[in-house]
């Protein structure tokens, strides 16, 4: 989870429809877990073992609008960062879906235009530094992010970005 | 151009002026309130080497998804959080008995006008019942304010929305947000601060209140707010709170709004939100007659001491349809001990339900769980699949007016069609 962010995140996707729940991304009966490893084995879980399947084998995270809507649950996030998902492109999120994912270092970039584009199969990479995602031979920008939201993303998460911040830690 | 709550309560909270909505802050929250999450928050303290705590005396928490524990690690988790609150002395820590985290912080005169307040749930848009700007954030952001005290916040824009009432007979606030939810749907306010005005909004308890503000979350708002007056006075009296210390804010009449949104409620009939998304919403003309396994009175949005009053209204002297599992669970003990002391709690074991001890209760999976191929009807704010047990079950939403004649009939019921 801590590791530093590498410029470039891809490869196969799976794509999901609007307003991709909480609930459906990681049921409230897993939450007294905070290891991503344990909480990806369940991600997606009530969508059945093949889209979970699929999901183990795709680094990138395709959705419509709303992605993550409902509860404030962390694990929604982390859960993803632990089956190995490295970057979400979506039309746009719930707020406190893009928090929880800026917050523990997962790159949840809002790009409609890519999403129009991405029909399944593809595979999908996202340039953070450069705000590009590229589908096929195609590419699509999308707004950077603001500094200080940059700065958590590239240390890690909130936590690892404080921590740094501090000089102190265990790490 | 005037301000918006949003911007104003902003402001206040990152102590700088002339914002605008998209600029991004650093915010100083009144309060940080974590529930059941409160082990992650410690844990993740722990990972940082338990630096030094900003203000402990923001810090609350309440022990509410899941209480009474019902495995081992849940027992730890709790006596972790219990443990360190008396360590750190966080004097603001309440405990498996109290209920559901936002009423009881209401209730505890934690919650003031004007204040900003984050919370480890989305359902945070709560404290807005009472003047404060509420949201929810994620348990890392908890931990982070406890050592730092703030934390980034996005300037939001605003929505305004306008109810035209009196509600016909058996229609209720509840209603109201159901009809918007699945107007203006699941997104349809994300990221806003919404903002409720108006005379029928103003003649509203503040127990409606919540319910309204509670809601909001399920269009995605950021926050929500209404005008604190002389009914949120009452009720910060009633709860202890010096008046001294409030400093309500209030939007400017000349504040700029992305979306203004006018309901007339005067001919609203019930609705229902239908399985598997809240925005799913329908009259409920359309599924009046569906069968219910069982129906839960619960949850931050409505299972308060005037939801329990309502729906034991409908229940006095009648019965729980055969097999059908009726569930109340008081949002917090003093809803509890009120009702138990006026009959209420008793009007409700007499007609077959079951009362839970005060908290989360099913709405959070804990208890009240379904069968494949069930059906509840709940007075919660979520019907997500598998939220309440097998993912091959179905949660429909209503008021506890529906869900109590509901509960009578073992079908969706209009309680207008039965005598409360």
């Amino acid at each position: 989870m801590s590791t530093a962010l590498s410029r470039r995140l891809g490869g196969p996707c799976i794509v999901f429809g609007d307003s991709v729940n909480t609930d459906v991304i990681i049921p409230g009966r897993y939450l007294v877990s905070i290891d991503p490893v344990e909480l990806g084995t369940h991600a997606f879980e009530p969508l059945g073992p093949e889209v979970q399947a699929q999901l183990a084998k795709s680094p990138v995270v395709v959705a419509g609008k709303n992605f993550g809507c409902g509860s404030a649950r962390e694990q929604a996030a982390t859960c993803l960062i632990g089956v190995g998902v490295k970057a979400i492109v979506a039309r746009s999120y719930s707020r406190v879906f893009f928090r929880n994912a800026i917050n523990t270092g997962l790159v949840a970039v809002e790009c409609p235009e890519a999403v129009d584009a991405i029909h399944g199969g593809e595979e999908v990479w996202v340039d953070y530094e450069a705000g590009t995602v590229t589908v096929g031979d195609d590419e699509f920008s999308f707004v950077p992010f603001p500094q200080v939201l940059r700065e958590i993303l590239e240390d890690g998460g909130l936590v690892e970005h404080l921590m740094k911040n501090f000089g102190k830690g265990q790490g | 151009m005037g301000k918006t709550f949003g911007i104003k309560a902003l402001e206040r909270a990152s102590g700088q002026t002339g914002l605008v909505p998209g600029q991004i802050v650093d915010a100083y929250p009144d309060l940080y309130m974590s529930h059941t999450a409160t082990w992650r928050c410690i844990k993740t303290l722990e990972r940082m080497g338990d630096p030094d705590l900003f203000d402990k005396d923001r810090i609350a928490m309440v022990m509410d998804h899941i209480s009474p524990a019902q495995t081992a690690k849940i027992a730890g988790d709790h006596r972790l959080s219990r443990e360190f609150a008396e360590r750190k002395g966080i004097k603001h820590f309440f405990d498996v008995n109290a209920g559901i985290a936002h009423v009881v912080l209401m209730e505890n005169g934690l919650v003031k006008p004007g204040n900003l307040i984050i919370g480890t749930d989305s359902h945070s848009t709560i404290y807005g019942a009472l003047g404060a700007l509420g949201t929810g954030v994620g348990f890392s952001e908890i931990t982070a304010a406890w050592v730092t005290g703030k934390l980034w916040m996005r300037v939001p824009e605003s929505m305004r929305i306008e109810v035209t009432g009196p509600l016909p007979d058996g229609v209720y606030p509840k209603d109201v947000m159901l009809k918007l939810i699945g107007d203006l749907t699941a997104d349809g306010a994300t990221y806003l601060s919404v903002e409720f005005h108006g005379s029928w909004v103003s003649s509203l308890s503040t127990s409606e209140r919540m319910t309204l503000c509670n809601l909001a979350m399920e269009m995605g708002a950021k926050n929500a707010f209404v005008p604190p007056d002389a009914e949120t006075e009452r009720y910060l009296l009633e709860h202890g709170v010096d008046m001294a210390t409030v400093d309500p804010i209030l939007p400017d009449a000349d504040a700029e709004y992305r979306q203004r949104v006018d309901l007339d409620g005067s001919r609203l009939e019930p609705q229902i939100a239908v399985p598997h998304q809240v925005d799913n919403v329908v009259p409920i003309s359309e599924v009046a007659g569906t069968k219910v396994d069982q129906v839960f009175i619960g949850s931050c949005a409505n299972a308060k001491y005037d939801d329990l009053e309502i729906a034991a209204s409908y229940l006095k002297g009648g019965h729980v349809a055969p097999g059908v599992r009726l569930i109340v669970t008081p949002a917090s003990a003093e809803v509890m001990a009120t009702a138990a002391a006026n009959g209420i709690v008793t009007t409700l074991i007499e007609a077959g339900a079951m009362i839970t001890n005060p908290g989360c209760g099913a709405c959070a999976g804990s208890g009240g769980a379904m069968a494949d191929g069930e059906v509840t009807l709940s007075t919660a704010n979520r019907n997500f699949r598998g939220r309440m047990g097998s993912y091959e079950s179905s949660i429909y939403l209503s008021s506890p007016a529906v869900a109590a004649a509901s509960a009578v009939r073992g079908v969706i019921t209009d309680p207008t069609s039965v005598l409360a």
